[in-house]
Protein backbone atom coordinates (compact mmCIF):
# COMPACT_ATOMS: atom_id res chain seq x y z
CA UNK A 1 0.00 0.00 0.00
CA UNK A 2 2.86 2.68 0.67
CA UNK A 3 3.62 3.43 -3.32
CA UNK A 4 -0.21 3.74 -3.55
CA UNK A 5 -0.79 6.32 -0.94
CA UNK A 6 0.06 9.42 -2.68
CA UNK A 7 -2.36 8.07 -5.70
CA UNK A 8 -4.92 7.87 -2.91
CA UNK A 9 -4.62 11.02 -1.42
CA UNK A 10 -4.44 12.65 -4.93
CA UNK A 11 -8.08 11.21 -5.51
CA UNK A 12 -9.47 12.09 -2.01
CA UNK A 13 -8.29 15.27 -2.98
CA UNK A 14 -9.98 15.14 -6.03
CA UNK A 15 -13.45 13.81 -4.27
CA UNK A 16 -12.91 16.19 -1.57
CA UNK A 17 -15.78 19.08 -3.68
CA UNK A 18 -18.81 18.40 -4.62
CA UNK A 19 -18.89 19.64 -8.21
CA UNK A 20 -15.99 16.79 -8.89
CA UNK A 21 -18.26 14.18 -6.30
CA UNK A 22 -21.31 14.81 -8.80
CA UNK A 23 -19.10 14.37 -12.23
CA UNK A 24 -17.25 11.13 -10.85
CA UNK A 25 -20.83 9.62 -9.92
CA UNK A 26 -22.23 10.87 -13.57
CA UNK A 27 -19.25 9.17 -14.97
CA UNK A 28 -19.57 5.95 -13.11
CA UNK A 29 -22.53 5.42 -15.09
CA UNK A 30 -20.86 5.92 -18.19
CA UNK A 31 -18.91 8.28 -20.48
CA UNK A 32 -19.97 11.72 -21.07
CA UNK A 33 -19.12 15.12 -23.07
CA UNK A 34 -18.03 17.78 -21.84
CA UNK A 35 -20.88 20.01 -22.77
CA UNK A 36 -22.94 17.56 -21.20
CA UNK A 37 -21.29 17.56 -17.63
CA UNK A 38 -21.27 20.94 -18.16
CA UNK A 39 -25.02 21.44 -18.82
CA UNK A 40 -26.58 20.47 -15.68
CA UNK A 41 -24.01 22.81 -13.51
CA UNK A 42 -24.45 26.34 -13.13
CA UNK A 43 -20.69 27.37 -13.72
CA UNK A 44 -18.56 28.78 -16.60
CA UNK A 45 -17.03 26.22 -19.31
CA UNK A 46 -13.82 27.13 -17.85
CA UNK A 47 -14.69 26.55 -14.54
CA UNK A 48 -15.81 22.67 -15.68
CA UNK A 49 -12.69 21.96 -17.76
CA UNK A 50 -10.80 23.35 -14.15
CA UNK A 51 -12.39 20.75 -12.08
CA UNK A 52 -11.75 17.95 -15.25
CA UNK A 53 -8.05 18.59 -14.80
CA UNK A 54 -8.03 18.03 -11.24
CA UNK A 55 -10.07 14.65 -11.80
CA UNK A 56 -7.46 13.89 -14.49
CA UNK A 57 -4.86 14.50 -12.90
CA UNK A 58 -6.04 12.39 -9.84
CA UNK A 59 -6.35 9.04 -12.23
CA UNK A 60 -10.30 9.20 -11.61
CA UNK A 61 -11.48 10.32 -15.17
CA UNK A 62 -9.85 10.20 -18.25
CA UNK A 63 -10.81 11.93 -21.47
CA UNK A 64 -10.17 11.62 -25.07
CA UNK A 65 -10.86 14.41 -27.95
CA UNK A 66 -12.65 13.17 -31.12
CA UNK A 67 -12.87 16.15 -33.63
CA UNK A 68 -14.83 18.53 -31.71
CA UNK A 69 -16.05 17.03 -28.84
CA UNK A 70 -13.71 15.72 -25.61
CA UNK A 71 -15.57 12.50 -24.13
CA UNK A 72 -15.00 11.87 -20.35
CA UNK A 73 -14.94 8.68 -18.90
CA UNK A 74 -13.92 7.01 -15.51
CA UNK A 75 -10.90 5.56 -15.22
CA UNK A 76 -10.00 3.89 -10.99
CA UNK A 77 -11.03 0.83 -11.69
CA UNK A 78 -7.45 -0.48 -12.45
CA UNK A 79 -5.98 1.38 -9.18
CA UNK A 80 -9.03 -0.55 -7.34
CA UNK A 81 -8.63 -3.68 -8.41
CA UNK A 82 -5.32 -3.54 -7.88
CA UNK A 83 -5.27 -2.18 -4.30
CA UNK A 84 -7.30 -5.12 -4.32
CA UNK A 85 -5.35 -7.85 -5.43
CA UNK A 86 -2.76 -6.33 -3.13
CA UNK A 87 -4.69 -6.59 0.01
CA UNK A 88 -5.31 -9.85 -0.91
CA UNK A 89 -2.25 -10.85 -1.39
CA UNK A 90 -1.17 -9.56 1.62
CA UNK A 91 -3.66 -11.15 3.62
CA UNK A 92 -2.87 -14.49 2.09
CA UNK A 93 0.92 -14.09 3.29
CA UNK A 94 -0.53 -13.44 7.20
CA UNK A 95 -2.22 -16.47 6.75
CA UNK A 96 0.05 -18.43 5.43
CA UNK A 97 3.19 -17.19 8.21
CA UNK A 98 0.09 -17.39 11.28
CA UNK A 99 0.21 -21.26 9.43
CA UNK A 100 3.69 -21.67 9.70
CA UNK A 101 3.69 -20.43 13.33
CA UNK A 102 1.31 -23.48 14.18
CA UNK A 103 3.41 -25.61 12.47
CA UNK A 104 7.07 -24.78 14.11
CA UNK A 105 4.72 -24.84 17.59
CA UNK A 106 3.41 -28.47 16.94
CA UNK A 107 6.75 -29.96 15.48
CA UNK A 108 8.75 -28.58 18.17
CA UNK A 109 11.47 -31.09 18.80
CA UNK A 110 11.53 -32.85 21.69
CA UNK A 111 13.00 -33.69 24.90
CA UNK A 112 9.40 -35.98 24.49
CA UNK A 113 7.26 -36.97 22.15
CA UNK A 114 3.79 -34.19 22.59
CA UNK A 115 0.57 -34.45 22.09
CA UNK A 116 -0.90 -32.41 19.25
CA UNK A 117 -3.64 -30.20 19.76
CA UNK A 118 -5.73 -29.82 16.62
CA UNK B 1 -14.41 0.85 -23.98
CA UNK B 2 -11.61 0.09 -26.31
CA UNK B 3 -8.86 -3.00 -25.41
CA UNK B 4 -6.02 -0.96 -24.70
CA UNK B 5 -7.71 0.72 -22.40
CA UNK B 6 -7.80 -1.63 -20.26
CA UNK B 7 -4.30 -2.32 -20.15
CA UNK B 8 -2.77 -1.01 -16.44
CA UNK B 9 0.24 -1.65 -14.20
CA UNK B 10 0.06 -0.76 -10.46
CA UNK B 11 3.37 -1.63 -8.66
CA UNK B 12 3.07 -2.39 -4.70
CA UNK B 13 5.86 -3.65 -2.13
CA UNK B 14 4.33 -4.68 0.80
CA UNK B 15 6.31 -6.05 3.94
CA UNK B 16 5.61 -8.51 6.75
CA UNK B 17 7.30 -9.84 10.04
CA UNK B 18 6.51 -12.50 12.58
CA UNK B 19 8.87 -13.52 15.42
CA UNK B 20 8.86 -16.93 16.05
CA UNK B 21 9.82 -19.47 18.89
CA UNK B 22 12.12 -21.63 16.47
CA UNK B 23 15.65 -21.67 15.47
CA UNK B 24 16.71 -20.11 12.00
CA UNK B 25 17.23 -23.64 10.99
CA UNK B 26 13.96 -24.75 11.91
CA UNK B 27 11.95 -21.74 9.78
CA UNK B 28 14.63 -22.53 6.73
CA UNK B 29 13.81 -26.16 6.75
CA UNK B 30 9.87 -25.47 6.60
CA UNK B 31 10.70 -23.55 3.26
CA UNK B 32 12.87 -25.93 1.98
CA UNK B 33 11.27 -29.54 2.24
CA UNK B 34 7.92 -30.11 0.32
CA UNK B 35 6.26 -31.95 3.25
CA UNK B 36 6.76 -29.22 6.03
CA UNK B 37 5.78 -26.80 3.32
CA UNK B 38 2.87 -28.76 2.23
CA UNK B 39 1.76 -28.23 5.73
CA UNK B 40 1.35 -24.46 5.76
CA UNK B 41 1.76 -22.92 2.29
CA UNK B 42 -1.28 -24.16 0.39
CA UNK B 43 -4.37 -23.13 -1.05
CA UNK B 44 -7.99 -23.14 0.88
CA UNK B 45 -8.67 -27.00 2.09
CA UNK B 46 -11.78 -27.26 -0.43
CA UNK B 47 -9.84 -26.72 -2.91
CA UNK B 48 -9.29 -28.87 -5.62
CA UNK B 49 -5.36 -29.12 -6.06
CA UNK B 50 -3.96 -29.74 -9.98
CA UNK B 51 -0.17 -29.29 -10.11
CA UNK B 52 2.58 -29.49 -7.70
CA UNK B 53 6.44 -28.75 -9.02
CA UNK B 54 9.19 -28.37 -5.99
CA UNK B 55 12.64 -28.09 -6.87
CA UNK B 56 13.89 -25.79 -3.82
CA UNK B 57 17.21 -24.45 -5.31
CA UNK B 58 18.63 -21.53 -7.31
CA UNK B 59 17.47 -21.59 -10.76
CA UNK B 60 14.59 -24.21 -9.40
CA UNK B 61 10.76 -24.00 -10.12
CA UNK B 62 7.65 -24.27 -7.72
CA UNK B 63 4.26 -24.48 -8.95
CA UNK B 64 1.43 -24.85 -7.06
CA UNK B 65 -2.00 -24.85 -8.80
CA UNK B 66 -5.49 -25.21 -7.51
CA UNK B 67 -8.99 -23.82 -7.13
CA UNK B 68 -12.40 -24.17 -6.20
CA UNK B 69 -14.02 -27.06 -7.65
CA UNK B 70 -15.34 -26.61 -11.42
CA UNK B 71 -13.42 -22.86 -11.39
CA UNK B 72 -10.12 -21.89 -13.11
CA UNK B 73 -7.18 -22.57 -10.72
CA UNK B 74 -5.03 -20.19 -9.33
CA UNK B 75 -1.63 -20.87 -10.04
CA UNK B 76 1.44 -20.09 -8.20
CA UNK B 77 4.74 -20.62 -10.63
CA UNK B 78 8.00 -19.29 -8.73
CA UNK B 79 11.95 -19.92 -9.57
CA UNK B 80 14.16 -19.41 -7.13
CA UNK B 81 17.24 -16.91 -7.66
CA UNK B 82 19.45 -16.90 -4.11
CA UNK B 83 19.12 -19.47 -1.50
CA UNK B 84 21.41 -18.92 1.29
CA UNK B 85 20.33 -21.39 4.29
CA UNK B 86 19.19 -20.46 7.58
CA UNK B 87 19.46 -16.74 6.45
CA UNK B 88 17.55 -15.78 3.07
CA UNK B 89 15.82 -17.15 0.34
CA UNK B 90 14.70 -14.89 -3.04
CA UNK B 91 11.99 -16.22 -5.19
CA UNK B 92 10.35 -14.59 -7.69
CA UNK B 93 6.52 -15.54 -9.41
CA UNK B 94 3.80 -14.70 -11.40
CA UNK B 95 0.25 -15.49 -10.47
CA UNK B 96 -2.87 -16.97 -12.66
CA UNK B 97 -6.44 -17.30 -12.42
CA UNK B 98 -7.03 -19.41 -15.82
CA UNK B 99 -5.35 -18.32 -17.85
CA UNK B 100 -5.34 -14.34 -17.08
CA UNK B 101 -2.30 -13.22 -15.61
CA UNK B 102 -2.40 -10.91 -11.99
CA UNK B 103 0.49 -10.40 -11.20
CA UNK B 104 4.36 -10.41 -11.11
CA UNK B 105 6.18 -10.03 -8.13
CA UNK B 106 9.70 -10.39 -6.24
CA UNK B 107 9.28 -12.55 -2.84
CA UNK B 108 11.95 -11.86 -0.29
CA UNK B 109 12.12 -14.15 3.07
CA UNK B 110 15.10 -13.43 5.19
CA UNK B 111 15.47 -14.85 8.94
CA UNK B 112 17.14 -13.32 11.80
CA UNK B 113 17.92 -15.16 15.01
CA UNK B 114 16.22 -13.41 17.78
CA UNK B 115 17.56 -15.03 20.81
CA UNK B 116 15.97 -18.45 20.69
CA UNK B 117 13.87 -18.21 17.98
CA UNK B 118 13.83 -16.26 14.48
CA UNK B 119 12.85 -13.18 13.33
CA UNK B 120 10.91 -13.51 9.74
CA UNK B 121 11.07 -10.22 6.97
CA UNK B 122 8.84 -11.29 3.86
CA UNK B 123 8.71 -8.43 1.55
CA UNK B 124 7.38 -8.46 -1.69
CA UNK B 125 7.50 -6.46 -4.61
CA UNK B 126 4.83 -6.45 -7.24
CA UNK B 127 3.53 -5.45 -10.27
CA UNK B 128 -0.33 -6.06 -10.78
CA UNK B 129 -1.41 -6.28 -14.12
CA UNK B 130 -4.46 -5.07 -15.86
CA UNK B 131 -7.59 -4.77 -13.13
CA UNK B 132 -10.16 -4.88 -15.33
CA UNK B 133 -13.67 -4.71 -13.72
CA UNK B 134 -17.19 -4.54 -16.14
CA UNK B 135 -19.32 -1.33 -15.80
CA UNK B 136 -21.54 -2.37 -12.69
CA UNK B 137 -18.48 -3.33 -10.64
CA UNK B 138 -16.73 0.42 -11.47
CA UNK B 139 -20.42 1.76 -10.18
CA UNK B 140 -20.51 -0.15 -7.06
CA UNK B 141 -16.28 0.46 -6.77
CA UNK B 142 -17.52 4.04 -7.19
CA UNK B 143 -19.98 4.03 -4.84
CA UNK B 144 -17.44 2.34 -1.77
CA UNK B 145 -14.90 4.71 -3.09
CA UNK B 146 -17.22 8.05 -1.85
CA UNK B 147 -18.61 6.20 1.50
CA UNK B 148 -14.79 5.52 1.91
CA UNK B 149 -13.74 9.45 1.29
CA UNK B 150 -17.56 10.42 3.14
CA UNK B 151 -15.63 8.45 6.46
CA UNK B 152 -11.84 9.73 6.37
CA UNK B 153 -13.20 13.59 5.98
Amino acid sequence: MLNQSGALDQVFQALADPTRRWMVERLSRGPASVSELAEPLTMSLPAVVQHLQVLEASGLVRSEKQGRVRTCRMQAEGLRTAEHWINQRRDAWERRLDRLGEFLAETEPPPKKKSRKK
Amino acid sequence: MSVTEKRNVVHSTFCIERSYDASPERVFQAFAHLESKAKWFAGPEAWVAHEREFDFRVGGREILSGGPKGKPPHTFAAQYFDIVPNQRIVYAYDMFVGERKLSVSLATIELVAQGKGTRLIMTEQGAFLDGVEDGRQREAGTKELLEKLGRSL
